[in-house]
């Protein structure tokens, strides 16, 4: 199946950014990497996803079969990479058509309306809501049907409320999939993680999360207790942690 | 004074406003009009030579057009191509920088020494004076592709012909229609210089000739006709532009 594992020191030019990562992401699981800004998670992000950047990995990244990766991850960023002169029918497939296959219609209005954007498959990205624009991005996601998704901080620009909604719909329609949530809202994390680590310069540690199932009820006691538990944890870290 | 509020009305006031202030300067400085013809005589000088005018204008427009239509379409090919390909980039982006700091207007002897008094002079002024800026506008926005529709381009396994055509060129359509303002502003100096360098017909020329004898009216009456092409190129570009922007969401 598709699990992933990544080890080894990750370094920014030639500055250490985490060492000692060993990161296990199961199959068909939501796997949650919370950290604060700056520890390296978006670069952890076009790790996965095979994107070029700065940064050199002193190990190894790949999935448990052995096959590539390319090819298999999708992935949502926070600012959802939709062209901003393109309907949301062309922008959920424009992967399609930036292979030179032919794009399937039907599927991106089935897909748009699932995402809770029906009637709005005409509109522009400026004519829409944040929401809005990070619900194109999903249908795009889900449009192009792998079997490993890289979520990139997709719902921070949101308010609350909205994001709250936008987890249980990402929670709902990627289901069966391999999920990389990477985050710094230890709520998110919470609530949508199988299993989660908390990424720090020295390594990654693997979070306590509560028994239920995900996505799990914000109201719950073992769910605020998880949260209280790490923002404590975040809040009295070391400094160099906090610093940003 | 709703009425004053129409752009119709507001362009006729200010016109109004321009020949009165013309009018009174002819008559307060008491220039003979062989100097600075009233706006009555050059009217006049319109009315009566209106053939004539008609005859120089459309060579000069047909140039024009023909010219800015070319110099467009090379520009926008020489930008695809330089976009496309990493060698192009290498062996003609210096020539490029280099030739836009040759002031191009000052090869218009040349170029009529070498086509002659015809319209292929007129046309390849034209087409070289805007090709300049049509490409580096063009390109620039072509390579300025935002990182996180790259990254998309990266993800989807794009070609460079597709990641070119469906992200890159959309993207860079603002930037080509500053090229292209550049271009319609330019090309009635263009022209002009070149039909002035040596030309039988043309308003250039017929401003030449007037000058020559005297008919300062005429002259004048020849600018007013070429400065109403400008504005008319002008407008028909805004026209378009703002069509397609609206067209285009942005």
């Amino acid at each position: 199946m598709t699990a992933l594992r990544i080890c080894g020191d990750l370094w920014m030019g030639a500055a250490p950014l985490i060492r000692n990562l060993a990161l296990e992401m199961p199959a068909q699981r939501w796997s949650g990497l919370l950290g604060p800004s700056g520890v390296g998670k978006s670069t952890l992000a076009r790790l996965i996803a095979g994107l070029p950047g700065p940064y050199r990995l002193e190990g190894a990244v790949g999935a448990e079969d052995g096959a590539p990766l390319a090819g298999r991850v999708a992935m949502m960023a926070q600012e959802g990479q939709l062209l901003p002169w393109a309907d949301c029918v062309q922008n959920v497939t424009i992967g399609a058509r930036l292979r030179g296959a032919r794009p399937d219609i039907a599927r991106a209005r089935r897909l748009l309306a699932q995402v809770g954007l029906k009637g709005m498959e005409r509109r522009r990205p400026d004519a829409l809501s944040g929401g809005q624009r990070q619900r194109v991005a999903l249908a795009r996601v889900l449009m192009e049907d792998c079997p490993i998704v890289v979520l990139d901080e997709p719902f921070s620009a949101l308010d609350t409320v909205t994001r709250l909604a936008m987890q249980d719909l990402a929670a709902k329609l990627l289901q069966g999939r391999t999920v990389i949530l990477i985050t710094h809202d230890p709520l998110e994390a919470i609530r949508l993680s199988d299993h989660a680590y908390l990424l720090g310069p020295d390594g990654a540690e693997v979070l306590d999360l509560p028994a239920s199932p995900t996505p799990r009820d914000y109201t719950a006691a073992p769910t605020l207790a998880a949260q209280a538990r790490l923002l404590a944890r975040l809040h009295r870290a070391d400094p160099a942690l906090c610093a940003g | 004074m709703r009425w004053l509020s129409t752009s119709l009305m507001r362009g006729l006031l200010a016109l109004g406003f321009a020949l009165a202030l013309w009018q009174g300067v002819v008559w307060a400085s008491g220039v003979p009009p062989f100097i600075l013809p009233g706006p009555g005589r050059v009217g006049t000088s319109l009315w009566t030579n209106a053939p004539l005018l008609w005859e120089h204008a459309r060579f000069t427009a047909a140039n024009l057009a023909i010219g800015l239509a070319a110099g467009v379409a090379l520009g926008v090919a020489t930008a695809l191509n330089l976009a496309l390909s990493p060698g192009a980039r290498l062996l003609l982006r210096p020539m490029l920088i280099f030739a836009q700091a040759v002031p191009v207007f000052a090869l218009a002897p040349i170029i009529t020494l070498w086509l002659g008094y015809g319209a292929p002079s007129k046309i390849v002024v034209v087409m070289l004076v805007i090709y300049f800026p049509v490409t580096s506008a063009f390109f620039d926005g072509l390579m300025r592709l935002p990182a996180p529709l790259n990254d998309l381009a990266l993800m989807m396994r794009a070609t460079p012909l597709r990641r070119l055509f469906l992200l890159q060129l959309p993207n860079a359509l603002p930037a080509l229609a500053s090229g292209l303002r550049l271009a319609v502003v330019y090309a009635p100096f263009a022209v002009v210089i070149g039909e002035w360098v040596g030309s039988s017909r043309g308003l250039g020329y017929l401003m030449l000739m007037a000058n020559g004898r005297g008919q300062t009216d005429l002259m004048f009456a020849a600018l007013l006709v070429l400065a109403a092409q400008s504005l008319i190129l002008f407008s028909l570009f805004e026209a378009l532009a703002r069509g397609r922007m609206k067209k285009a969401g942005r």
